[in-house]
């Protein structure tokens, strides 16, 4: 999870378009940059495709992710079963499919989270400095000393396991990060537009720096909470895993992934389908955010 | 660097990180705040008696101020009494002592070949930018970093130990007893959890040697009329060493975090299978205690990375 | 910018009879851009004799900075394409493979660079970088070298030089740091030092500490000196000869005191005119109207035409350089035009 915050302000403006310092809004603009990268329009595309599966799910599974059928355990794919069945005969595609929206929906509630309590207090930490800065600075260093994971499961033990209490641990745990981004970011533009602010409107500082300095600190933050969505997916694969996310008999690609590691000797192909849909959606997650940094900070964007 | 100056520094870190220390403490000992309800309760179990909750209040020191709580846990735990746990009953610091060096051994195992394989791929990829080798890298980056660990752990175990025999699927041995075993246990795990270190490594040295080569001193290197692997070798690779420093010390975060899942695939009796066990099984102390020790350990070796900074790049200031 | 109150350094002494040093001729450089190759500099010839001292002046992106560093090839070579000629003591450096010139970087030629503090490597002491050149080049004990690097930072009128050679850049100030430059580009004794902006980051009195030292060391070595700077008070300061060079093209070469005297171009009058100078205090700056063409859209003709006062019809055929008056001239009216030469004392009226 690599982020280095940019130091570029702004492309993306949200500033009156009198405001001589920032151009006029283009609204499409970014999304045609991205469109632009092959890579990105194509992960864009699975994302899409993803997420009208994941809604459509009730309909469009042939089978129900539950309904268990002893006859037919671990069977091979099949023109009715097309991955086959799990340990409890229930349909793998199915699961799969109504895995989707879970994987989905928890990925977002983990950044979601991270989101509401990072960025306010990277907001002021960054804006008011002082000894506020200082013990917000020292919190973030103190929980980014955890390993990740290993932060995540203890918080998860205190609130109880399940996959919401799993993912807002992760949020917990991803929110320093962007906290500390967000600061970083705060402290660059506040320098950059204070001085003009002061100098130009008299009036209205503190409105006007909350309108155009948030707008501008935030991109970084955009890129930084695409990545996240990766990470938070395939944290919430590795809790399930565990057994400390979602529970069963609630179907979560990572915890397919468990059973099918059970029986692994017995029935090693339904280990691929689960793993490959984690890989596919991480690296669509990670594609658009890194070709969102790209177009977002133009030093960056004629290499 | 002289020792005095060395020692100096030294001294000045630990005081700056102090507070880090101090606070990751409280965190962990603030966690258990976090429980949803009256912590007595959940500790008694179901269906005991108004006594018996009350007894346990007493026994934890679940009655008296908070700070008061922090203060007494804090000092047992500096004097090594992480308290019992309360599925066993055996000494936290026990089964942590028990289960550390298998965690251990991978994670070093790990690193080094993040650090072995991932540098000089690294390296190949800056030295010919845009090239097919470049594009192999950089693919393997992002896959690297997309990869659940664990679900590779599980082809790995279903090709090398499943299906050839080469390794073994579960377990581990003592570094101390038997060595030669102890590797053999690990190198599965290890590769496993590799794998996105590998990928992170590359990376970062790739785009910090592709920095430095194009840098201005660079240029006055060629200007002078040294050779390329002059240029390279002496001036590139010592320039580079803050960031590959840095990446060490990020790997070493999250391969600590990630190896709790690898340990489940390979069923390692390590750090990771006894906190997920406690966290599951709600036996707070545990979790606890793993937490203190994991959080100690990255800091410790932030702590050593800091210094070696100081070596290698002379404009990082002791302050 | 220096003001032209100094009185001019002596000159340098020229053997009539000396091989040039350095023949610089019809070098061109063009760039491979994503929208094709662009031409940034036509033609440029010039020649640097031993000992001479040779400053090349334009505004920034004339391109007097790529033609320094393509003479050792440090222009990027996949995107760079060089032609024409650079004879250093008649060996062409433009075709060189980068082991050949690698003999010629350091104790034929050497290079100092405008911004020390990224020139130099900030990981190692600035001794050690010094002394690694001469360890290179001349293979001696690291002992050897470090006395030699002690010696030659006393050269350069660093005190306490053993001290510094264990000092890193960053712990060095500006002025510092260029003479450590200077040091580790002159310790090979080349024969040639090619300058590129070497003051313009400097502070004013460091930077005439830095011309001083520059103009030292060049008599009392030898050593020639190519100059490139958009400083023309430091061109008079220390130079001989001066080449103007205006988007890509050089458009006058001559003598120093001739430049300044009487300049036979109107863009060298113009940049003399447009010097700030004390005696003119309370009257407004004058400045040359219009901006330089960009480099893909050059005129056939005459490039300064748009912005010349003396444009006349004929300047839209292509200027060629004329012979004139014991300089090179880039305009055919060079001959007719009286030119005002620049305000206040000029080097010729202080030779004394």
């Amino acid at each position: 999870m690599t982020h280095e915050a940019t130091s570029s302000p702004t492309m993306l403006a949200t500033g009156r378009p009198s405001d001589p310092k920032m151009p006029p809004p283009r609204r499409f603009a970014l999304l045609r940059l991205v469109v632009r990268n092959t890579g990105a329009s194509m992960a864009l595309a699975y994302l899409l495709v993803l997420l009208a599966l994941a809604l459509a799910a009730p309909w469009i599974a042939p089978h129900s992710p539950t309904v268990q059928d002893p006859a037919a355990v671990l069977a091979p794919m099949s023109a009715e079963h097309w991955l086959g069945t799990d340990d409890l005969g229930r349909d793998v595609f199915s699961r799969l499919i109504h895995g989707a929206p879970l994987t989905l929906a928890a990925s977002f509630l983990a950044v979601g989270v991270a989101t509401v309590i990072g960025l306010p207090l990277g907001l002021l930490a960054g804006f008011l400095g002082g000894w506020f800065d200082e013990a917000i600075s020292r919190v973030i260093d103190t929980l980014l000393s955890f390993p990740a994971i290993v932060l995540a499961i203890g918080v998860t033990g205190a609130l109880g396991v399940g996959l919401t209490n799993s993912m807002i641990a992760v949020g917990l745990v991803f929110a320093p990060t962007l906290a500390r981004l967000v600061r970083g970011q705060t402290l660059i533009v506040r320098r950059e537009l204070y001085v003009d602010a002061a100098r130009c409107f008299g009036a209205g500082r503190t409105r006007l720096i909350l309108r155009h300095i948030l707008p501008n600190a935030v991109q970084p933050v955009i890129v930084q909470m695409t990545l996240l969505l990766a990470a938070a997916l395939l944290a919430e694969a590795s809790l399930s895993f565990l057994g400390l996310g979602v529970q069963p008999p609630q179907p979560s690609w990572g915890a397919m992934l468990a059973r099918a590691y059970q029986y692994m000797e017995i029935a090693p192909e339904q280990m691929y389908a689960p793993g490959i849909a984690i890989l596919l959606t991480a690296l669509a997650f990670n594609t658009l955010g890194e070709a969102l940094r790209v177009a977002l900070d133009p030093t960056l964007r004629h290499r | 660097m002289s020792t005095r100056s060395t020692l100096r520094l030294v001294l000045r870190r630990l005081v700056q990180m102090a507070p880090v220390v101090v606070l990751a403490t409280f965190v962990v000992f603030a966690l258990v705040q976090l429980i949803p309800g009256d912590i007595a309760i959940t500790l008694a179990g179901e269906g005991v008696s108004e006594q018996r909750i009350a007894e346990i209040r007493r026994l934890y020191g679940l009655d008296r101020p908070f700070l008061l709580q922090y203060a007494h846990w804090l000092g047992d735990a500096v004097q090594g009494n992480l308290s019992v746990s309360l599925l066993s009953g055996e000494a936290v610091v026990e089964s942590i002592s028990r289960r550390l060096p298998n965690t251990l051994l991978i994670v070093s195992l790990a690193l080094l070949i993040s650090m072995v394989v991932g540098i000089p791929l690294g390296i190949a990829a800056s030295v010919r930018p845009g090239s097919r080798l470049d594009g192999f890298v950089s693919v393997l980056g992002s896959l690297g970093i997309a990869l659940p660990g664990f679900w590779l752990a599980m082809l790995l175990v279903a090709v090398f130990a499943m299906k050839l025999n080469w390794f073994p699927a579960t377990g581990a041995k003592s570094l101390t007893e038997a060595p030669l075993s102890a590797l053999h246990y690990a190198t599965l795990p290890a590769i496993a959890l590799a794998a996105s270190g590998i990928a992170e490594v590359a990376r970062q040295s790739r785009s910090a040697l592709l920095e430095v080569m194009s840098s201005q001193y660079v240029r006055t290197l060629h200007a002078k009329g040294l050779p390329q692997r002059l240029v390279f070798w002496k001036h590139g690779l010592k320039n580079v060493s803050v960031t590959l420093l840095t990446v060490f010390g990020l790997l070493v975060n999250r391969m600590l975090g990630a190896t709790v899942v690898i340990e489940a695939v390979f069923a390692i009796p390590g750090m990771g299978s006894l906190i997920v066990n406690a966290a599951t099984g709600k036996d707070y102390p545990v979790v606890q205690g793993v937490m203190l020790t994991m959080v100690v350990i990255v800091i410790g070796l932030n702590l050593l990375i800091d210094i070696l900074y100081t070596l290698f790049d002379p404009r990082v200031d002791a302050r | 910018m220096t003001h032209l109150t100094r009185p001019a350094v002596a000159q340098a002494a020229v053997a009539d009879a000396a091989e040039d040093l350095l023949v610089v001729k019809d070098l061109s450089i063009h760039f491979r851009t994503h929208a094709g190759e662009i031409q940034a500099t036509d033609r440029i010839s010039l020649r640097v004799r031993p000992g001479e001292r040779v400053g090349i002046v334009g505004e920034s992106g004339c391109g007097k900075t790529i033609t320094g560093l393509s003479l050792l090839g440090l222009l990027p070579p996949h995107s760079t394409r060089v032609t024409g000629r650079a004879l250093f003591e008649g060996r062409d450096l433009l075709p060189m493979t980068r082991t050949e010139r690698r003999s010629i970087c350091g104790p034929g030629i050497g290079m100092i660079f405008q911004e020390p503090m990224s020139a130099l490597d900030p990981v190692f002491t600035v001794g050690e970088q010094i002394a690694e050149t001469l360890r290179n080049h001349r293979g001696i004990s690291r002992r050897e070298a470090r006395e030699r690097t002690i010696e030659a930072l006393a050269g350069v009128g660093i005190p306490l030089p053993a001290r510094r050679y264990d000092e890193y850049p960053h712990s060095l100030s500006g002025g510092m740091r260029q003479r450590v430059m200077i040091a580790m580009a002159l310790i090979c004794e080349p024969k040639l030092l090619i300058a590129d902006e070497p003051t313009t980051a400097l502070d004013v009195t460091i930077q005439a500490q830095i011309l001083e030292l520059l103009l030292e060391r060049s008599t009392s070595t030898g050593t020639a000196l190519l100059f490139i700077t958009h400083d023309l008070g430091v061109v008079a300061e220390i130079c001989t000869r001066m080449v103007t060079m205006y988007a890509g093209q050089v458009v006058e070469d001559t003598a120093v005191e001739a430049a300044f005297g009487q300049p036979r171009h109107p863009y060298t009058a113009g940049l003399l005119q447009s010097l700030p100078h004390l005696n003119r205090r309370g009257q407004p700056l004058s400045w040359i109207p219009g901006r330089v063409p960009r480099p893909g859209q050059m005129p056939q003709g005459c490039r300064f035409q748009s912005r010349c006062l003396y444009a006349v019809r004929d300047c839209n055929a292509p200027q060629a350089l004329r012979e004139l008056a014991g300089g090179l001239v880039r305009c055919h009216r060079g001959d007719e035009l009286q030119l005002a030469p620049a305000i206040g004392p000029t080097p010729a009226l202080h030779a004394e």
